[in-house]
């Protein structure tokens, strides 16, 4: 058995047993509360920069397979849980968690008391921790928490976006087929991706919508976007801190009013930076599959997967624009809506993967959204 | 949206009696609806017969009718309240069916009534096999292969469809009451047969067999604004197959992907939506075929069911409190989140923890009965335990049960042993079928499968248990390996491995006992070992979110880690210890005692501390007390949590036995046991002190004697001269207790009882035939005794006292003697020194009273005797205990009440077919009925309602009495002709009627030739049957009487005083029909 220590900046300490690569990481910890679900939440490109401890204590009980990926690798800094199982059961099941996590060099802790560092970081706030399994040293440890960089200001987004534009064609998942069956939508709408950390739920999604879709570098000008025609661009998800993220914002605000837009948690925070408003750090952040939120003012609900840090702050939303989703449980802002130009985003994740599939009618809204644009430009 | 301001009045059906398949669960869950539509301000009215239950004491509705739970009397009842609606999605199927009957003869539509919850197109769908498979046709989900049959021609035809082995389940039955697994054509057509039988519209789905795959089940919530959310997800350990009532299961689910996970999401919210259930809870099953993810949907329940408490409890979610509101027009969004405080009932709870629930099983009160597991429920309560690892979840709940398990105890090998010593053939054959066939003690032969060197994947080809359990009951395996070899260590508690090992064995749930079994020492040496080492168990919140808000109310389980979030007051508080599962002899009487007992302390200023790991009960609820710690109730894991509150003062005399158990452990350990003493409840249940107890006080008892070995009981047999009543000492519910009539039954019963309590002597009594049986309850502080009241049996001594019905008051005793009764209570009382409840069973024979058993503590009866004379017992008693008088309480005079209340039982034999439905001093009965009314035929004839055997009015009564019966027959026999029933009846009893100038018909004993009495029986000809018989042979030949009857539904009595009751019932009808009245019009002081 070998050692591993996870200790946070304001001084905390867990010890408990390595698992997955050896070696020292530091990020912020912060911790998601899905029951389901780890191996899309490893995948997840937003997760980047990220120590993330699950609540549910029982972690890797299904493997891993070849299919539940959002992306092409762990972008997770470390993960943290309370027992990761060694025997995965499941008819899909390829390997175990901690074989998965050493092929990827992803360090992991095991055995500590995980709900006392969510406790901790849900009093205290998420911040940035060392997790450890070559030094143990509580006082080392947490020194060199406190000099880790913050995951504020950070461009994250930099670090996960793909390098080439590319063509997405694989539809959603099914049980009997996997991806092999394809999506029989007509593929009737040029959609550009920005991908600033992209889930590959989303793409999917968006081919069973019918979207011929293209992905962009987080960095492609809007210029060159507007120069593939498309009938809508979308902006993606993605890791860290939206403010320092200069170039996305301005290339958004380029593209307003010029094609329907729509936009999925860092995107949503980008787009809403490019119409006035601003975002601001949560103490520690909504991560889970089983957040509420409240469709305008009635009393639908949907259940939502979400990830996030950073939210829109209400007072700073212009009055072209409308709070369309509010989180039913501290009344942050889930979703926004131009009143004029076709731009719409959420903070959560429709695409869901891991999480509820609730809020599905996004994508439709978004399909919608281009029907009713090109129809416009046909008239004019 | 806010609640509906149109309706004011809602009737809510309860579910009646416990019966297996339907237990307490439905009392927490009307408990939580009644509470919660009160609180909105509606007046809400309640039908339930079973008194043991919360709900039906008077301040939990306006108007509370205990009386039988038939669609008659809800007519009636809803012709007198006129209410504006009748929720009947709590109350199990019971109260479902009962709706669904009110709603289609036209009573509802007649009297502008509202179905709320959900509405009777959307039941009929749920519950109709041809309607839900159509609905599930429509939005695309997938059913296993099936059809209808209602004879034995469409049984054939449809089973060329469906193929082998198939599932048979009769429609509109409880627990799958008459259904089964058919592997070939001759099983096929008896089940398929005995199916439609038990159907109530004789039907059957037969079904495609998916046994082996693996089971899950969703609880689903929906609001009137479309809203759905999943409370919780469980997993079942046994695959397909198992009821899922006998099934363990564990919440959530464990080895299905996120993908897979959100396949059964998204059916489920189909399925509610198709269905069209307005409101409230819906329970949905499915089965996924663990080779290729493939799902069917088995069943939907469109109601709270049992697996709703288990998730209400597993995840805090109170999922019944908030159906209710919804029934009214909440929406999700609008309830709060009672735990969290600043959210709300619209989200889906996440747990960081494990719950597992096994189920408990009473098969040694049914030798007779197979203790197979089918689609057919069988057992009759079940425990929930919480930890941070299956594997300590699961250890956990294994001690919760209470069968003498305190982990995996080999059932093959010697302990500790070399496990890997092989087995012989016997052996492993006996392993094998332990395995393949599912069977209540087959967890424990999984951990016997590992020891003896069978894999994982060996295990799982005969079990179909999923390898992940399996692999985690191996680590148990494996780590009491660990341990066993680390035995020499504990003599050097410096050792840093052993500090280790120890601590991460209790991660892993093991008991101190268990430990201590490995280790071959004393369980303290280990609980010594622990404390120097600091190895202290912590205890963690239960908060429907995974920490992410902070949780307002204490619900705590152990576990060991670092972080304790006990955080306990320094209020004066109190401590009561609940009885744990429901079982045959101990149940939801004594819950309603600990809740009782909650409510009045509380009342008084203290703080209240439950303990009990029973998922089903009101006192698991987390707003029964002010903390809840669901918890086994092991010596161990009581002392810790003492350890930790610092009580006050324990209760112990509320939860039956389970708790009294320890009393005497926990005094010693210093733990302030409040009320009557350990010393006086041991004075009252050790045999020797016992008799000089009652040679003090000048008392009677029938004589007896003591025996440990077969000579001394043959002596004493003798001496008492025979009959004589054996059983072993300090047991509950009469367990292995038997009437013996001569030596040779003696030698008999000896090689049973030995083995069912080897540590104890065989106690023998004096049989008092013909015998009255009385029961007392009474109160009483150290200085007063208060009568609470007396209850004379209808059936005689000799039918244990949880299986006779009794009425009070005493319906046929002199005054004198119930008077020297009194004086007898209260002399008892005051020497014993109780301070709290006590009960007292009594016996009188010509004239003389003998007394039979003294119990210092709360009795089952004490919710029968609160009901009846509306003086609520258990609560004064927690006032005593705490250290206030009777008189300070305001406690003075015995109640007298001047109506007639009846308590009836309630038996689980039509789950077992092959156990005899003779009474005896062993009790089987699973719950009671009450029926009150002014007179005591009517009072009788309801209880008999209550307990679905319907008096007949009319017809023939076929009599058929043993010989000393005969002339306390011709008295009932006069009744039925006075009543203008007709009456056949075998020969002897035949001839002497017809002696005594009776018109009576002769019909053949089954041994005579046919056409016989069991033909008249089926055949329709019979409307009651009255059955008294004696000798085995006799016991044997008329036992086909007894099991018709029963499969036919027929009203049956089989004791002398019970046919003389039901006659009186009968004739109370003919003069009268019954109507209904509610408590608070029989306790209008209480109103």
């Amino acid at each position: 058995m070998i050692k591993a220590a996870l200790a946070l900046a304001d001084g905390r300490v867990f010890y408990g047993r390595a698992f997955g690569a050896s070696g020292e990481i530091s990020g912020e910890v912060v911790f998601n509360t899905s029951m389901s679900g780890y191996q899309e939440i490893l995948t997840d490109p937003s997760y980047r920069g990220e120590i993330v401890t699950m609540t549910y204590p029982l972690i890797g009980n299904y493997g891993i397979n070849m299919e539940d990926v959002e992306s092409w690798q762990p972008h997770l800094a470390g993960f943290v849980v309370k027992e990761a199982s060694d025997f995965p059961s499941n008819w899909r099941s390829e390997m175990s968690l901690d074989a998965y996590l050493k092929e990827n060099g992803i360090v992991g802790i095991q055995g500590i008391d995980t709900r006392a560092l969510v406790r901790h970081i849900r009093d205290k706030g998420a911040q940035t921790g060392i997790l450890s399994t070559l030094d143990l040293d509580a006082d080392s440890l947490v020194a060199k928490a406190r000099k880790a960089p913050s995951i504020v200001g950070q461009d994250l987004v930099r670090e996960v976006t793909c390098k080439e534009p590319y063509h997405w064609t694989e539809g959603p998942w099914d049980l009997e087929n996997g991806y092999e069956g394809g999506s029989d939508a007509a593929l009737r709408y040029k959609v550009v991706a920005y991908d600033f950390g992209i889930k590959r739920n989303i793409l999917r999604n968006l081919v069973a919508c019918g979207c011929d879709v293209t992905v962009v570098p987080a960095t492609t000008s809007a210029a060159e976007v507007l120069a593939m025609q498309p009938d809508g661009v979308f902006l993606s998800n993605g890791p860290g801190d939206p403010e320092p993220i200069v170039y996305a914002q301005e290339n958004i605000r380029a593209l307003l009013g010029k094609v329907p837009l729509f936009g999925i948690c860092l995107g949503h925070q980008l787009l809403s930076i490019a119409l006035g408003g601003k975002t601001f750090k949560l103490k520690f952040g909504h991560r889970g599959g089983n957040q509420p939120v409240q469709r305008g003012d009635g009393h639908n609900v949907e259940i939502t997967a979400q990830n996030h840090g950073f939210a829109v702050a209400p007072d700073s939303i212009p009055d072209q624009v409308a709070v369309t989703h509010t989180n039913l449980n501290d009344d942050t802002i889930e979703g926004v809506c131009h009143m004029q130009m076709p731009a719409f985003s959420v903070q959560y994740h429709p695409e869901a993967s891991p999480g509820p599939h609730d809020a599905r009618y996004l994508f439709d809204e978004f399909i919608k959204l281009m029907e009713n644009w090109k129809k416009r430009a046909e008239k004019n | 949206m806010p609640k509906r301001t149109d309706i004011k009045k809602i009737l809510i059906i309860g579910a009646g009696p416990i019966v297996i398949g339907q237990a307490c669960e439905f009392d927490y869950s009307g408990t939580q609806a009644c509470k919660a539509l009160k609180e909105e301000g509606y007046e809400v009215v309640l039908l339930n017969s079973n008194p043991a239950t919360i709900m039906t004491d008077p301040d939990f509705a306006d108007r509370t009718y205990v009386e039988p739970v038939r669609p008659e009397t809800l007519a009636r009842i809803i012709e007198k309240e006129r209410p504006d609606a009748l929720l009947p999605t709590l109350g199990g199927q019971t109260a479902l069916n009962c709706a669904v009957d009110v709603a289609r003869d036209g009573t509802l539509e007649k009297f502008g009534v509202e179905l709320i919850g959900a509405k009777l197109p959307a039941i009929e769908m749920a519950e109709d096999r041809t309607l839900f498979k159509a609905a599930m046709q429509r939005i695309g989900v997938n059913v296993p292969r099936s059809g209808l049959a209602h004879n034995y021609q469409e049984a054939l035809d449809v089973i060329k469809e469906v193929g082998f082995p198939a599932i048979i389940r009769p429609s509109y039955t409880l627990g799958g009451t008459g259904g089964g697994i058919a592997y070939n054509l001759e099983e096929y057509k008896q089940m398929a047969m005995n199916g439609i039988d038990a159907s109530p519209t004789d039907e059957i789905l037969v079904e495609e067999s998916v046994i082996g795959w693996k089971e899950f089940e969703l609880e689903v919530m929906r609001d009137l604004a479309d809203n759905v959310v999943i409370i919780c997800s469980i997993e079942n350990l046994d695959p397909m197959g198992v009821h899922t009532g006998d099934s363990i299961t564990v919440a959530p689910a464990q080895t299905l992907t996120d993908k897979e996970y959100q396949l059964l999401r998204d059916a489920s919210i189909k399925i509610i939506r198709e269905i069209g259930v307005e409101t409230g809870g819906s329970n949905i099953q499915f089965a996924i075929n663990p080779a290729n993810g493939q799902m069917i949907v088995i069943e939907m329940n469109p109601r709270v069911s049992r697996s709703s408490a288990l998730a209400s409890k597993a995840t805090g979610f109170p999922i019944a409190k908030i159906a209710a509101k919804l029934s009214v027009g909440y929406t999700l969004d609008e309830i709060p989140n009672d735990i969290t405080r600043e959210t709300f009932a619209a989200f889906e709870p996440t747990i960081d923890y494990v719950v597992t629930k096994i189920p408990r099983f009473t098969f040694e009160k049914f030798p007779k009965a197979s203790p197979i597991l089918t689609t057919q429920m069988k057992s009759v309560g079940e425990v929930m335990s919480i930890g941070r690892t299956f594997k300590e979840s699961l250890q956990k709940a294994l001690r919760s049960l209470e069968t003498d398990s305190y982990g995996f105890e080999s059932r093959l090998f010697e302990e500790p042993g070399d496990y890997r010593r092989g087995l012989s053939n016997d052996e492993q054959v006996k392993l094998q079928s332990m395995l393949r066939t599912p069977n209540s003690e087959r967890l424990w032969y999984l951990a016997d499968a590992l020891r003896s060197g069978m894999s994982v994947e060996q295990i799982h080809e005969l079990t179909f248990i999923d390898p992940w359990f399996l692999n985690n009951i191996r680590q148990i395996v494996d780590m009491e390996q660990c341990l066993i070899q680390a035995a020499e260590l504990i003599n050097n508690p410096a050792e840093e491995t052993l500090r280790d090992l120890l601590r991460e064995a209790k991660q892993y749930g093991f008991s101190d006992r268990r430990l201590a079994q490995l280790w071959r020492v004393d369980e303290q040496e280990v609980r010594s070992l622990r404390y120097e080492l600091g190895i202290r168990p912590v205890y963690k919140r239960v908060d429907t979110c995974g920490a992410e808000f902070e949780a307002f109310t204490p619900y705590l389980y152990s576990t060991y880690e670092e972080e304790c979030e006990a955080a306990p007051s320094d209020r004066k508080k109190i401590i009561i210890l609940g009885g744990g599962p429901n079982r045959i002899g101990q149940g939801i009487e004594f819950d309603y005692c600990c809740v009782h007992g909650l409510f009045a302390l509380a009342k008084d200023g203290y703080e209240t501390i439950m303990v009990n790991c029973n998922p089903e009960t009101v006192s698991t609820d987390y707003d029964t007390s002010d903390r809840l710690y669901f918890e086994p109730l092991t010596f161990e894991d009581v002392l810790e949590i003492v350890e930790i509150e610092k009580p006050t003062g324990v209760i112990v005399q509320f939860g039956g036995q389970t708790p009294l158990k320890l009393a005497v452990a926990l005094e010693k350990a210093g733990v302030p046991i409040i009320g009557t003493s350990p010393d006086a409840i041991d004075r009252a249940e050790d045999r020797e002190r016992f008799q000089a107890l009652l040679h003090k006080l000048d008392l009677l008892q029938p004589e007896n004697g003591l025996a440990r070995s077969f000579e001394e009981a043959e002596k004493i047999a003798e001496r008492v001269t025979y009959p004589v009543v054996v059983r072993p000492s300090y047991v509950l519910g009469g367990r292995a207790m038997e009437i013996v009539y001569d030596v040779e039954q003696l030698r008999n019963y000896m090689r049973f009882a030995v083995k069912a309590s080897p540590e104890h002597p065989i106690l023998i009594d004096k049989f008092l035939e013909q015998a009255i049986e009385v029961d007392v309850d009474a109160l009483a502080d150290g200085s007063e005794v208060v009568i609470g009241g007396i209850m004379q049996h209808i059936e005689e001594a000799g039918i244990h006292s949880g299986d006779s019905a009794c009425a009070l008051p005493t319906f046929s005793l002199d005054d004198t003697i119930v008077d020297e009764i009194r004086r007898q209570t209260v002399a008892l009382a005051l020497e014993l020194g109780v301070c709290g409840l006590m009960n007292i069973q009594f016996a009188v024979k010509d004239g003389v009273i003998y007394l039979l058993e003294v119990n210092p503590r709360a009795s089952r009866t004490a919710p029968f005797v609160s009901k009846a004379t509306g003086r609520p017992l258990a609560k004064i008693a927690a006032r005593v205990m705490a250290g206030k008088s009777l008189r300070e309480i305001g406690v003075i005079d015995e109640i007298i009440p001047e109506h007639i209340s009846v308590k009836e039982s309630v038996f689980p034999f039509v789950k077992f077919p092959g156990v005899d439905t003779l009474l005896g001093p062993e009790m089987k009965s699973t719950g009671e009925v009450m029926g009150i009314d002014r007179e005591f035929g009517k009072a009788f004839a309801k209880a008999q309602l209550g307990a679905n055997v319907r008096l007949p009015l009319s017809g023939t009564v076929f009599i058929s009495v043993k010989d000393t019966d005969k002339q306390a027959t011709l008295e009932v026999a006069n009744k039925m002709r006075e009543g203008n029933f007709e009456i056949i009846a075998t020969s002897g009893t035949a001839s002497f009627l017809k002696d005594h100038g009776i018109d009576v018909t002769r019909v053949n004993k089954v041994k005579e030739g046919r056409p016989h009495c069991v033909d008249a029986i089926k055949s329709d000809q019979v409307s009651l049957v009255f059955n008294t018989t004696f000798g085995a042979e006799s016991i044997v030949d008329s036992f086909s009487i007894r099991q018709t009857a029963l499969f036919y539904n027929v009203a049956y009595f089989t004791t002398v005083a019970g046919m003389s009751a039901a006659a009186d019932g009968i004739l109370a009808m003919q003069r009268e029909s019954l109507d209904v009245t509610p408590l608070q019009e029989y306790h209008p002081q209480n109103g």
